[in-house]
């Protein structure tokens, strides 16, 4: 019987010792950080990858307004809610603010934190962050990001808690949950054409759009199987759409993340809305190359 | 005083018998009748839509620029944001309430901020109205604004599909 208790002793360690080396937040690997470190940043074009990677569509004040300047669209206060099957999350403030926001941190940090979703003080991030997308972002434009961030604004919001229940509340099981779901490969196929692959860098890396056009497994992970063939919505009633819309030529899904304009003139709405609000400033090519990746899932047998 | 000839109003008649006894039929395959008030606002939006159609088209350059008809769509597009259409938004037409809207229980609850971008609206509209004939950079210059007016009541005010 002793003996018996003391194999059962020994297994809970070894599961616990194994559960907490599978859940080990990730650090950069060294050759990220070379890069990270070697790289001549340009603010410039990191304003591109701000604006592509929709940072301010979830981390703005809530309420603002798509017809807001846009010098309010740099604000980032966070407040957001996002109601989720585990409860809802709040943005926090990723102002320039050294307290409040992320203002004090490094490059390094910084590139972890949106890559791996792993905080400077080594704790998981949920999910609702789409680090699983910015996961395939390259150091170089990171590294951009961050020098533009330099010239955002601080503000002093406090960042309020998420508000999810056990288990949810143990970040650390969020390294199981990684073990499932965090995946830096690109999921479509690799094409030797320019355009596609700037595309789907676009697509599946910065723009994240697979994270609301795709739809999740009962523990919340992307269902790759599905890829862009439409989601139910997680903001309310109705359904996000597949990707491309029926009908939509490449010429159309560039002019509506232009304008958001459809081909019939009804005008986008909803977070799709705030979606073409950051989209209408990256280039003309880079709209362009997003619908060059998205009609080539015309023929997949989801549409 | 020369007696009224019946036969045309009995013919009128007639006709309007036919109508209804063809209509008849396409009415009973929809198992309810749309409220009138969210088919008078989805025409709207439709007529709009159709306006908005020919300054977007000349915007993106898949319409060859004519002044005369932006102008008239331009036109067109103030006249019907100018519409009074406080009766079309009756209570419990929203989408929490009825099929076949996307009307969100927000406008209800916030009627002052949704006629804020309506005013909007026409103010934009304005905006083309002023530039839509002048030159096809003028139009392009203005149709942001327009563009951003519709999705500025769309973001928070119309359920997404």
């Amino acid at each position: 019987m002793r003996k018996l208790a003391a194999t059962a002793l020994a297994l809970a360690l070894v599961g616990a010792a194994g559960f907490w080396l599978m859940t080990r937040p990730a650090a950069l690997a060294p050759e990220t950080l070379a890069v990270l470190a070697a790289h001549d940043a340009d603010a410039e074009a990191g304003e591109l990858v701000f604006w592509a990677a929709g940072c301010a569509g979830c981390h703005t004040a809530p309420g603002l307004e798509v017809t807001a300047p846009v010098e309010e669209r740099l604000h980032l206060s966070g407040g957001q809610e996002f109601a989720t099957p585990f409860g809802t999350f709040t943005a926090p403030n990723i102002s320039m603010d050294p307290e409040q926001g992320i203002g004090g941190w490094s490059l390094p940090e910084f590139a972890r934190a949106v890559t791996l979703g792993v905080s400077p003080a080594g704790q998981h991030y949920y999910p609702a962050f789409p680090f699983t997308s910015y996961a395939r972002a390259t150091p170089e434009d990171i590294a951009d990001l961050w020098a533009f961030w330099q010239s955002l604004p601080a503000d002093a919001t406090p960042t309020r808690a998420h508000d999810v229940g056990f288990p949810f509340t143990l970040r650390r099981g969020l390294g199981l949950w990684k073990l499932l779901n965090y995946n830096a490969d690109f999921v479509a196929p690799a094409r030797d054409d320019p355009q596609y692959t700037r595309g789907r860098y676009l697509v599946e890396a910065l723009g994240h759009c697979a994270e609301c056009h795709t739809p999740r497994d009962v523990a919340g992970g992307l269902d790759q199987a599905e890829w862009l063939t439409g989601a139910p919505n997680p903001a309310g009633d109705g359904r996000i759409p597949a990707l491309p819309p029926e009908g939509w030529s490449g010429e159309d899904i560039a002019a509506y993340l232009q304008s958001g304009f459809t081909p019939e003139f009804d005008v986008a709405g909803g977070t799709m809305a705030e979606v073409i609000a950051n989209l209408s400033r990256i280039s003309a090519e880079d709209r362009a190359a997003i619908a060059a990746y998205l009609v080539t899932f015309r023929s997949s047998p989801n549409r | 005083m020369p007696p009224i000839p019946r036969l045309p109003i009995r013919r009128a008649a007639i006709a309007v018998f036919l109508a209804s006894a063809l209509a008849t039929p396409l009415l009973a395959q929809s198992e309810e009748r749309q409220d009138p008030n969210i088919a008078a606002r989805q025409n709207l939006m439709q007529l709009q839509a159709y306006n908005l159609g020919v300054l977007g088209g000349m915007a993106q350059g898949r319409m060859a620029y004519d002044a005369e008809m932006a102008a008239t769509a331009a036109s067109n597009l103030v006249h019907l944001t100018r519409l009074n259409t406080d009766r079309m938004w009756a209570e419990g037409t929203d989408n929490a309430a009825v099929e076949g809207t996307r009307a969100l229980p927000a406008i209800w609850a916030d009627m002052e901020g949704f006629a804020a971008r309506g005013a909007a609206l026409t103010a934009a509209a304005e905006a083309m109205e002023a530039a839509a004939g002048v030159d096809l950079a003028t139009l392009q210059g203005a149709i942001g604004g327009l563009g951003g007016a519709c999705s500025g009541c769309h973001q928070n005010f119309r359920q997404a599909d």
